[in-house]
């Protein structure tokens, strides 16, 4: 449904992230910790990519390699036409304004010695030459995109409760005027009242300022409300792609499935007659993931195929993307 | 169903305040509930409602100072709880109530194997030789569904993934055969899959070991798949209380509704834009003298501001704590009467 009039602005191709395990007195290599292993996937203009996955997927650090947080391993990320990963430091750091980043512990992430100006003017200070006055003026501006009290730009992160520091965070993302914002799990630290205060603020940005969105989450549901298409992480790997209404009408990779299933309804009716499909065992170390489909170990309708051969990573529909080889046969 | 058995745990007027330096807070008002043999009571509510702190003064488990229980009354097993010594709450802690806390990483401990702590509470509480424990602690193990249970016994925590973690925690609950187990957000910290495990485990083990349960979560998911009843906290008290059957299809709290309208859902429809729960939870530095929700809640009216509502009857065993009438989308009459008078 995106591919149609909007363009590609963030273009991941083979991104793979890995970070080394050493041992012994030399730190000789051993192995990796193959955090992303090759992920492949387009972000349009103006939509919201939802990455869900369960803790330890990947999902975060796929995040932080597109910004180039990291220096990932291989692969290519284009945002908005320019190479982010094969650009030298200076072309990059004239690249950050346009691409942010909203993290997940707002308490983590704010520095507790700077005031709430101070805090959001630091991209100000850094990339533009802004007069005192008009720096804060857009200060100002900011925190009232944002809903936090003018009154209130003197204080400390402290002072603040959650969702008002994730404001903050979210005034910070937005002060020089980015395209693409990476928004790493921002509500999983909030509590259930407060979660719907920020990702409406969150919608209503996006339509007022035509944002980009790439929202991690392992909260499905929140992903099926905010986003416009979902993608499935497994272990560094994406096992599915689609629009929002295909991924959660019709899943078609057993994990997607057994994901889906395990989310509990707030309907006790619904939940005594539910048949859930239930996982057995835990994921797999990503220093030593299992041969052929990282999912086999845990897979209800594994095959002899899946524990030697790795599928391949194809649309199955138009805009359909799975890695399965249940799937494989019925494409071709 | 249960209705004539005579509760294993009641609870009345429980007061718990934490002495700050910026003054006291009044962390648990007036909270009074029981709870039947064998049933499944879901305890529901934002952090800093109370919850937790609930719970945890019921066995003494509060570091005093700064927590102090100023009043009320915790009959187990015809027993004062809050009246009772350190000894003697030290018995009933185990055989009587056990508990299973959220983080299982930060409430095992590190350096001692899975099976040294298994067995501590057996020798303990139950009087057994280390051998007899062993043994008791390796059935533990492999009640809770972890593989390989007498290897497993030699590791330490850091060995088990989080699951298999909060499996362990379980297992230690389990290990005095408890009365009552409190299991305060114990899938919290888990992914999805791995809750819906647990989930299975412990519906599982309610069937085989029949104990009564108090589930503490902020998920109202969770409790409409395990639970028969349901409390709802808000600023330190009871909000509403009923059957989940009840709560769930005629809310009668607007914390409730509100609750249950924020959180969207992964089948059936998708709202375009998210309802909101305006404002923050309450800090409380005095015990309320007004509804706790009213600078949140769309119902407020006068007598919000000048009164904390009791708790009313509101249908067969369900009670809520507000003025509002929601039958007859008025103020109650109660409310309307005394502002006559």
């Amino acid at each position: 449904m995106f591919d149609g009039g909007k363009r590609p602005l963030v273009e991941v191709e083979g991104l793979k992230m890995y970070f080394p395990i050493t041992a012994g007195l030399f730190r000789a290599k051993v192995g990796d910790v193959k955090a992303v292993d090759d992920v492949t996937f387009t972000i349009y203009e103006g939509e919201t990519l939802g990455l869900v996955g369960e803790s330890g997927c990947g999902k975060s650090t796929c995040g932080r390699a597109i910004l180039r947080l990291y220096e990932p391993t291989a692969g290519s990320v284009t945002i908005d036409g320019e190479d982010v990963l094969a650009a030298p430091p200076s072309e990059l750091r004239a690249m950050r304004p346009k691409m942010q980043m909203v993290f997940q512990d707002p308490q983590a992430s704010l520095n507790p010695r700077m005031t709430v100006a101070g805090i959001i003017g630091e991209p100000l200070d850094e990339h533009t030459t802004l007069t005192k006055p008009q720096k804060l003026a857009r200060i100002y501006e900011l925190m009232d995109k944002v809903g936090l009290n003018r009154d209130f730009a003197n204080r400390y992160p402290h002072e603040f409760s959650g969702g008002q520091r994730q404001r903050i965070g979210i005034a910070r993302a937005l002060a020089l005027n980015p395209r693409f914002i990476v928004c790493d799990e921002p509500i999983a630290a909030l509590d259930v009242s407060i979660q719907a205060q920020v990702v409406n603020l969150l919608e209503e940005l996006q339509d007022s300022l035509g944002l980009t969105y790439l929202f991690i989450s392992h909260d499905l549901s929140m992903v099926r409300h905010i986003a416009d298409r979902v993608a499935v992480m497994y272990l560094g790997r994406i096992v599915e792609l689609a629009t929002r209404d295909a991924l959660y009408e019709a899943p078609l990779h057993p994990y997607t499935q057994a994901l889906l299933s395990a989310v509990p309804e707030p309907d006790p009716n619904a939940e005594s007659t539910r048949q859930r499909i239930i996982l057995k065992g835990d994921v797999p170390s990503p220093a030593n993931p299992p041969k052929g489909c990282n999912f086999c170990t845990r897979c209800p309708k594994v095959m002899d195929l899946c524990r030697s051969v790795e599928p391949e990573f194809r649309e199955v529909a138009p805009g359909h993307f799975t890695a399965c080889h249940l799937h494989n046969q019925t494409a071709g | 169903m249960r209705e004539e058995a005579q509760p294993v745990l009641e609870v009345t007027n429980l007061k718990t305040i934490f002495r700050t330096r910026g003054g006291e807070v009044h962390a648990v008002n007036s909270v009074s509930f029981d709870l039947k043999p064998g049933e499944l009571l879901g305890v529901v509510g934002e952090s800093g409602s109370g919850k937790s702190v609930t719970m945890m003064s019921l066995i003494g488990l509060l570091p005093s100072p700064p927590a102090e229980v100023r009043d009320g009354r915790v009959m187990f097993d015809g027993l004062d709880l809050l009246k009772c010594t350190p000894a003697q709450l030290r018995a009933v802690r185990g055989p009587g109530v056990g508990f299973i806390f959220q983080d299982p990483m930060t409430s095992l401990n590190p350096v001692f194997t899975v099976g040294y702590q298994l067995r501590e509470p057996l020798m303990k509480h139950m009087g057994m030789t280390k051998a007899q424990a062993q043994v008791r602690a390796q059935e533990l193990l492999e009640l809770v569904g972890i593989p390989d249970a007498g290897r497993r016994l030699k590791d330490f925590p850091h060995q088990f993934s989080g699951g298999m973690r909060q499996r362990v925690m379980i297992a230690i609950a389990l290990a005095c055969d408890p009365k009552v187990l409190i299991a305060d957000e114990p899938t919290t910290a888990l992914d999805v899959t791995i809750q819906a495990q647990i989930l299975e485990l412990v519906k599982d083990l309610r069937q085989k070991l029949g104990m009564a349960i108090i589930w503490i979560t902020h998920d109202l998911g969770v409790i409409a798949g395990i639970a028969d009843r349901i409390m709802v906290m808000y600023g330190g008290q009871i909000v509403e209380h009923g059957t989940v059957k009840e709560v769930f299809a005629k809310p009668r709290h607007p914390y409730t509704r509100a609750l249950l309208q924020t959180v969207p859902s992964v089948r059936g429809e998708r709202a375009e834009k998210l309802n909101v729960i305006e404002g923050q939870p309450p800090i409380l530095r005095a015990a309320p003298a007004a509804c706790p929700f009213r600078d949140r809640c769309s119902l407020r009216f006068s007598a919000c501001d000048a009164a904390n509502p009791a708790r009313y009857d509101v249908g067969p065993g369900h009670d809520a704590a507000c003025f509002w009438d929601f039958d007859a989308n008025a103020p109650r009459k109660e409310v309307t009467e005394k502002a006559h008078v």
